[in-house]
């Protein structure tokens, strides 16, 4: 899931200088999950906003605003309302934004939250990063556990030698990526794993932006 | 004599480091750095330590070399992709600078510009191994270099560490990837530090100790709290506190502690932090 938060209330003003009737549109999938796009959210964001003397035009979740079929049919159904808004203010991750913007021909739209990261739903409002999607997954080599993601820096041999009670040394409150990868194998009777030098990450395979096609 | 024949000799190895400054006046690097000359085997320069902005360790090690002194290059992780570390080493090479220091680096966040991208394109192990592709003539990518370098490669071990098995791991590939020497992390724990020597021995390569200059009470205090396998036993903390002349005491559990080194180590490595001055005092006192 991608985890977002939302923008300051005096962020998403100065993106609106000059704008007085908007158009709050939502996502019924990520951003619902992580109250930064649902139900709640726009009808506090409409409270706000119109309380700073904006007029909110109309108001919608997109199931997902990641799809630009569903942008387009929202389109279709709301055209009048949102051709007579100033502004879309758009509760959903920085793709959603970018489909709205493509499905709603000129309507300027902006972005109410920031994109943070692909996330695990540990419960209900804890979320944590487990992969940044490098391209060239390799965790079968540690144990299940992502040193790309989970080591701060990103090492591929083992810790650096800063971690200090198990923690990581940038970060004293956070596990060290390596010792847990370390425990894994050991328990699993895999440390052999651990001996093998990992070769250098392909980053061409990261290049931006990237496209498939089925 | 190069860093490499005094490796291959039966001498007692004493290398030192030298901080470049914040800015463009080498003038201090070079007064603290001439009194060294002919009298340790190596300095090291740090690499943007700590990930406080300055000067440049390859420029470090050129004035240093200039005045009489070998260097040893230290190159971290941390600031430049593969490109622009092949591209240094081989700036190093055409310098005639011969030893290179392996390091993942301390992640920019612990530094004067956390806003920094960290790049860590390559970590320690899969450097190493560039550093030896280079010398072999051919780059990371198999092309044919127009002449090569020649280098001495040492890498870093924490020997005290917590977790001391995945360390071991890590050095272990550090070996294989082609380190020829290690410096560790300070060691304040001799036989903490012995154990380690014999878990060690197996991967037959000279390892030299680390001593860090003990300023104070709150810097040991700040040590043990704060940086991974430091631990200053009590003894050395009330030791100098209650020392009046802190300089003539630090020299003094420094020298201390290198003449217990001597029969375990292969040599050792005096990270001053901020008392370089004192490094020849200290030369004068210890017995090697
Ligand atoms: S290696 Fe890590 S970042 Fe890469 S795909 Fe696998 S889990 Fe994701
Ligand atoms: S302490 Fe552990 S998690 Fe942190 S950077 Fe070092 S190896 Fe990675």
């Amino acid at each position: 899931m991608i985890i977002t938060r939302q923008k300051l209330i005096k962020e998403i003003l100065s993106s609106l200088t000059g704008s007085k009737n908007i158009f709050l549109v939502g996502c019924a999938q990520c951003a619902t999950l992580c109250k930064t796009g649902g139900e709640e959210e726009l009808i506090k964001m409409e409270k706000e906003l119109g309380a700073e003397g904006k007029t909110i035009t109309g108001k919608s979740i997109i199931d997902p605003a990641c799809h630009l079929i569903k942008v387009k049919q929202f389109f279709q159904k709301n055209k009048k309302g949102v051709l007579k808004s100033d502004a879309i203010v758009a509760m959903t991750c920085g793709d959603g934004v970018q489909s709205i913007a493509d499905g709603t021909k000129d309507t300027s739209v902006k972005p109410a939250l920031d994109s943070l990261f692909l996330g695990e739903i540990q419960r209900g409002g804890h979320f944590v990063q487990k992969c940044i999607l490098c391209g060239e997954c390799i965790i079968d080599k540690t144990g299940g556990i992502c040193p790309v993601t989970i080591c701060t820096k990103g090492l591929l041999n083992g810790p650096c030698g800063g971690s200090k009670n198990e923690k990581c040394e940038v970060d004293r409150e956070r596990d060290c990526g390596w010792i847990l990868i370390y425990k894994r194998l050991k328990d699993r009777g895999e440390l052999d794993k651990m001996k093998n030098i990992s070769d250098p990450q392909d980053y061409s395979k990261q290049i931006k932006p990237q496209k498939v096609v089925l | 004599m190069s860093l490499k024949r005094v490796l291959e000799s039966k001498k007692f190895i004493v290398t030192t480091e030298a901080g470049p400054p914040k800015g463009t006046d080498i003038s201090k690097m070079i007064e603290e750095a001439r009194p060294l000359v002919g009298r340790v085997d190596a300095v090291n320069v740090t690499d943007i330590q700590s990930a406080v902005m300055r000067l440049g360790s390859l420029v470090g090690c050129h004035i240093l070399k200039d005045i009489g002194i070998e260097p040893i290059f230290q190159l971290t992780c941390r600031d430049r992709n593969r490109l622009a570390l092949q591209s240094d080493l081989l700036s190093a090479g055409v310098l005639g600078i011969e030893n290179i220091l392996i390091l993942t680096g301390d992640h920019p966040l612990s530094g004067d510009h956390p806003q920094a991208k960290p790049v860590f394109d390559l970590d320690s192990v899969q450097l190493l191994q560039v550093v030896k592709k280079l010398t072999s003539g051919k780059d990371m990518a198999d092309n044919q270099l127009d002449g090569k370098p020649n280098f001495c490669t040492g890498a870093v071990v924490n020997p005290s560490a917590d977790q001391i098995e995945p360390e071991l791991i890590k050095m272990e590939k550090k070996v294989k990837a082609g380190a020829e020497f290690f410096q560790t992390q300070a060691v304040y724990d001799i036989a903490k530090f012995e154990e380690f020597m014999k878990k060690a021995r197996p991967f037959k390569v000279p390892i030299i100790a680390g001593v860090i200059l003990l300023k104070s009470a709150k810097m040991a205090q700040y040590m043990n709290e704060n940086v991974a396998g430091i631990s200053v036993p009590d003894k050395l903390i009330r030791e100098i506190d209650g020392a009046k002349d802190k300089h003539k005491k630090s020299i003094e559990i420094a020298a201390r502690l290198i003449k217990e080194l001597k029969p375990i180590a292969r040599g050792v490595h005096i990270m001053p932090i901020g008392w370089e001055r004192l490094i020849p005092e200290l030369l004068d006192t210890m017995e090697v």
